[in-house]
């Protein structure tokens, strides 16, 4: 009926119809207006080169509670897992320093982090697809747990002294583009294919949409759901490595502000928090307009705290805009 | 003649260019029972909404006692003694029952602190007024849905209640429930208070109503005196003609059995259920809300777990409690609530349908032909007809006629052998519910076997070969459709 | 502690907490017959004093059937901003004067999460998340980052106010902090709110069914803004309760304990769904909570379990009800 009465609807009341297009809207003028108010700065490569290695271990985590969201579920977990399983791979890293130029203990210690994301989300998936436990409990305890092996582990101290190899993840460039935002867009790029591409894709956003109807339509939920939080954990991992390989040390507290970060990212980025929508490139407009903001604001000398205070009522905003948009309609 | 209590002038309203009430006109005098009848769809919860305030009317006049009131809103119409009892209670499952009864009450009487004692008086007396017993300390979630029914009851009556509207009041009620409800109906009546019964089926409350008024699409077709209607008029008028068409041609006798159900069990739901289905046969389950029906229809598709008992379907077992293992044996199930358990309301209509066929056109990775899935589900649209402008808007966007297709499409698209019904027309336009009927009949003819669970006696009649009644759990009775009458069903049914 | 007088009722998690505590005190008192002393109670009580307001203002929320993770930023802003204005403009102001104005000052930001949950129907885990930036980042930013170690004379006077003072046999001293009675107070306030007026009432009725609330009349924005701004006043008298015993307002402090703060009160039987919640569920989950924190390492548990210990208590005390409502879910069919 909208689509009726608005006959001919312009170029830009067109774009800004989806919470993508507004979204790609907010990156770019926010670009724009960063660039313009400290030009030699901000467009400075080193400027640029920086906000891409900043940016990719919380987008990372974004993804995560991403699929999670979908579902109607959220991940509390993500930075107790990626923590401790940064922790399992430097442990391995330094006791196993002298063998050869690091690359096979590296690619050993990546495998393993990796597995024990997996077998973390899996602990996850049974609590809430077995037991029947609420995602946000049962991921805030799982999530105190993976936390208080890292610390138990360590007894709180941070883990360091890595083979050269290591820094390839976090610091190295590959054709002049940062490692880290080459792993983000192909794991984006994964993840958005399997959204959209696959049956699993489409049954996790089913699902979300309406847990009682895909029950009713013969969806495996539990493997569903069971496999969606091992992707989340193994994700998480995946974060907890580049965390390591760029602070070049492990610790069981690192990244805590990412939790809430993350989910700011996936809500921010139209990701419906009760389940059923959500799309990873809004998630990526996000997480460039984050970034831009933040870097922005240390360009013109902006106290550290200010990127929260902006991230949350860009949160705010936004929440505001989309019910201000929809509540006629509702109505 | 003196002010009638409630009374509406051509009311109007339309939602988004749709007219749900066209220029109905209405009135209700202090004492008198009325009955509002309707197929649903026909704007009888629209009429409901606006007495209440909970909805604006566009246009028109609604007057109490005579003054002709502004805009409503739920504390006016409360506070002018209009009390809604809607179908699903809205009661507070966590509180106890005299707090459930007392609430509205002492909210309107402005009172700030809690008043415990007031407050069990006030249950008691008001529990007493209509002659029933309930504990007052239980919580109401722990209630059944007969003295739930019975706790709406009091918390309209604990205000100053003057026009009690009833949506829907006998769905849930065995025959015994139904005259302990119309015995209190006769007292509030003696007290003065006036009852507006809203419903689809009312042939039980005709005994006690003076006034009957008939709604179609949203407009007035008929009106008068209770005397003048009876269970057949009734319907002829709420659906525009006589009742539904024939029953089916018989099965011939060399049917084979396509499915055999032997002693299924559920504590507490239904108790030994035997039953064999034929191909190409159409069987009625029929019962109250309550007897089991649904609870049956669960356990035959695999979502609540039977405590024993086997479902054989072409001489193989099915695995009971998994409706995975259901759907892949060839069971498919149209559930009672298309909108909670049937559709996936903000998803796309295609997907709705592609939903059910995701693992035939995934390849080993689970990667999909796209095009394939959705080009099938496409074609369905077209074979039943489902009308809509575009395939990929949300499938809420669809009538109640067109979205039970997008479920049928669903299961029709898997090639299921059992199809389960539950409900099949319920919020169906009138002229989709024939044609539901007609996909019915079709899919019988193809051999399937098809099971129709509903307590739509007309329906049950016009579609099914044979007609089994389910009573508090257990199979009771089974008919020959075309054997037995309407009227005769009904009274086996709920006595 | 109290289950023992009561019949035991295992469906309800007040009893499994309550029988987890008596089991760990035991499990204490057996390895380390030091451990029943008045000197582990007072620090019991003094721990629980900050986390039971926390606690109480975490459980209205979930009654009415909401979230809200915002209290803690709440606290902090509150006790920083009020040391700072009262240091600046109000040196005079008594004790009382200062725990009433740190409480307006957490209304007036309650009453923000108020305004866009009841007015503009935003999700309540979402807005508070987004408020919880805003409030850390403006008072980081805006205001100040360092650590205000001279406070005001009223807070001053606030921390040094003592219920009981004693010294133990072994020569360590044992003390209960005059804020204990401003907990037990809060406790007392609420539970009449709760159950002895018709606003609190509305809020378990709101948390039963938002829908039939509105259908009967209950003004629903009226009774979250309510909640909200109850919770902000609770959240700003913790705030400068915390500050005044440790004798420092440090703006990093408190954030960060929400989480554990729900988890304390859904240990205690409150649901997410809202409806439910007792105050005594409340004060038992803090109570193991704290008790964790405190004492597990008297169990023979280095203190760097706490946070597993706790996190696998959380799954316990959620997952056994979860659990056993799906069973019966099952069985009800």
């Amino acid at each position: 009926m909208s689509a009726r009465s608005a006959a001919q609807p312009s170029a830009v009341s067109r774009l800004t119809a989806s919470t993508e297009g507004r979204l790609a809207v907010i990156a770019v003028a926010v670009f724009l207006g960063m660039a313009l108010m400290s030009p030699d700065k901000f467009l400075s490569v080193q400027n640029l080169t920086s906000m891409a290695f900043q940016f990719p271990e919380f987008a990372i985590l974004a993804l995560a509670m991403t699929i999670t969201m979908l579902t109607g579920g959220i991940d509390l977990s993500v930075v107790g897992i990626a923590n401790m399983t940064a922790i399992i791979a430097a442990l391995i890293l330094t006791r196993a320093t002298g063998s050869g130029d690091g690359w096979g203990v590296l690619a050993f210690a990546l495998s393993a982090s990796v597995a024990v994301g997996l077998l973390a989300g899996l602990f996850n998936g049974i609590l809430i697809a077995k037991l029947g436990l609420p995602p946000i409990l049962a991921t805030l305890g799982s999530g105190l747990i993976f936390t208080g092996i890292a610390i138990a582990m360590t007894g709180g101290s941070a883990v360091m002294g890595f083979p050269a190899a290591t820094a390839w993840i976090g610091n190295s460039t590959i054709l002049g583009i940062p490692a880290p935002v080459i792993l983000f867009a192909l794991l984006a790029i994964g993840i958005s294919l399997l959204l959209t591409r696959t049956g699993f894709g489409i049954k996790l956003r089913m699902f979300g949409a309406n847990p009682l109807a895909a029950r009713y339509a013969a969806i495996d939920i539990d493997a569903m759901l069971i496999r969606v939080y091992m992707l989340s954990g193994a994700l998480a991992a995946v974060s907890g490595m580049v965390v390591m390989s760029r602070a070049n040390s492990a610790k069981a507290d690192y990244g805590s502000s990412y939790l809430l970060l993350a989910v700011l990212i996936a809500v921010l980025g139209g990701v419906n928090p009760y389940g059923g929508y959500g799309r990873v490139i809004g998630v990526v407009l996000a997480v460039l307009s984050m970034q831009f903001l933040s870097s922005g604001m240390n360009m013109l000398q902006v106290s550290n705290f200010a990127r929260e205070l902006i991230w949350g009522t860009l949160l705010i905003f936004v929440m505001v805009m989309n019910t201000w948009r929809t509540r006629p309609r509702n109505a | 003649m003196p002010d009638a209590l409630v009374t509406l002038d051509g009311v109007t309203k339309t939602y988004s260019g749709i007219t749900a009430l066209d220029g109905v006109s209405l009135s209700i005098a202090a004492g008198e029972a009325v009955c509002l009848a309707g197929e649903n769809g026909s704007g009888k919860s629209t009429l409901i909404k606006i007495l209440a305030g909970v909805e604006q009317a566009d246009s028109g006049r609604i007057a109490f006692a005579g003054q002709t009131q502004g805009p409503l809103n739920p504390r006016l119409s409360a506070a002018a003694g209009i009390k809604v009892i809607f179908q699903d209670f809205s009661l507070f499952p966590n509180l106890t029952v005299a707090e459930n009864i007392a609430f509205s009450a002492e909210i309107g009487a402005g009172a700030r602190l809690y008043r415990r004692a007031r407050i069990r008086a006030l249950a008691t007396r008001t529990l007493e007024r209509i002659g029933v017993d309930i504990p007052l300390n239980v919580a109401v979630e722990t209630l059944s849905v007969a003295h739930k029914q019975l706790v709406a009851i009091c918390r309209a009556l604990a205000t100053e209640a003057r026009l009690i509207i009833m949506d829907e009041p006998t769905t849930a009620l065995t025959e015994r429930e139904v005259r302990v409800l119309l015995d209190i109906i006769r007292r509030l009546k003696a007290d003065g208070v006036a009852v507006l019964f809203v419903s689809h089926k009312l042939a039980e409350v005709l005994e006690v109503c003076e006034h009957v008024v008939v709604l179609r699409n949203g407009q007035k077709v008929a009106e008068g005196p209770a005397s003048d209607f009876d269970a057949a008029s009734l319907t002829r008028h709420m659906t525009g003609r006589d009742v539904a068409g024939a029953p089916p041609a018989p099965l011939p006798a060399d049917a084979p059995v396509l499915m055999q159900v032997d002693g299924l069990n559920k504590d507490g739901a239904c108790t030994d259920i035997s039953f064999t289905l034929h191909a190409g046969e159409v069987l009625g389950i029929s019962g109250l809300l309550g007897s089991g029906r649904t609870a049956l229809a669960k356990a035959l598709f695999g979502l609540v777990a039977p405590d024993r008992g086997s479902i054989t379907l072409n001489g193989k077992r099915v695995a009971t409690g998994n409706p995975l293992a259901a759907a892949e044996a060839g069971i498919g199930y149209v559930p009672e609530d298309r909108l909670t358990e049937g559709l996936f309301l903000t998803q796309s209509i295609l997907q709705n349908i592609a939903i059910g066929r995701l693992d035939a056109h995934g390849n080993g990775a689970g990667v999909l032909d796209l095009p394939a899935l959705l080009g099938e589900a496409r074609d369905w649209l077209t074979r039943l007809s489902v009308k809509t402008a575009n395939p990929d808007a949300p499938v809420r966007s669809l009538s109640g006629g067109n979205q039970q297709r997008v479920v049928l499409a669903r299961w029709m698209a898997r090639s299921p052998r059992v199809l389960i019904l539950n409900g099949p027309s319920v919020g169906v336009d009138v002229g989709s519910k024939s044609e539901i009927h007609g996909i019915i009949a079709g899919l019988a003819a193809q051999g399937l076997g098809v099971i129709v669970i509903s307590d739509d006696l007309p329906e049950v009649l016009a579609t099914c070969h044979r007609v089994l009644v389910m009573k508090a759990g257990r199979i009771t009775e089974e008919f020959d459709a075309r054997a037995v009458s309407e009227t005769e069903l009904a009274h086996r049914l709920a006595s | 502690m109290k289950a023992g007088a009561m019949k035991l009722d295992w469906t309800r998690n007040e009893t499994l907490v309550a029988l987890v505590i008596l089991g760990f005190c035991t499990a204490a008192a057996i390895s380390d017959p030091g451990f029943l002393s008045l000197a582990t109670l007072t620090d019991l009580l003094r721990g629980g004093i900050v986390l039971g307001i926390f606690a109480v203002a975490a459980l209205i929320v979930l009654i009415s059937g909401g979230i809200d993770v915002s209290f803690t930023a709440v606290a902090a802003f509150t006790m920083y901003v009020t040391a700072m204005i009262l240091n600046a403009a109000l040196p005079w102001l008594p004790w009382w004067a200062a725990l009433a104005f740190g409480m307006a000052v957490g209304a007036c930001l309650g009453a923000v999460n108020g305004v866009l949950i009841a007015f503009f129907g935003l999700p309540t885990l979402i807005v508070t998340l987004g408020t919880m930036s805003i409030f850390r980042g403006t008072m980081l930013t805006f205001i100040g980052q360092k650590q205000i170690t001279t406070l005001p004379p009223g807070m001053r006077d606030f921390g040094r106010m003592m219920l009981l003072r004693g010294e133990n046999a072994d020569g360590s001293f044992y003390s209960l902090h005059g804020a204990f009675v401003v907990t037990v107070l809060v406790v007392m306030l609420t539970w009449t709110i709760l159950h002895r007026t018709m606003l609190g009432r509305q809020i378990f009725a709101i948390g039963g069914s938002e829908e039939s609330a509105r259908r009967i009349g209950i003004n629903v924005r009226k009774v979250q803004f309510f909640v909200y701004i109850y919770v902000g006043a609770l959240a700003g008298l913790a705030g400068i309760i915390h500050a005044s015993m440790a004798r420092v307002a440090n703006p990093f402090d408190l954030v960060g304990l929400e989480l554990s703060v729900i988890a304390a009160v859904v240990l205690g039987g409150a649901r997410l769904a809202g409806g439910h919640g007792t105050l005594t569920g409340t004060i038992l989950g803090v109570a193991l909570i704290v008790l964790v924190r405190n004492s597990l390492i008297v169990l023979g548990i280095p203190s760097t379990w706490q946070s597993v210990t706790i996190g696998c208590l959380i799954l316990l005390g959620t997952g056994l009800p979860a659990w056993q409502a799906k069973r019966a879910a099952a069985r009800a069919a």
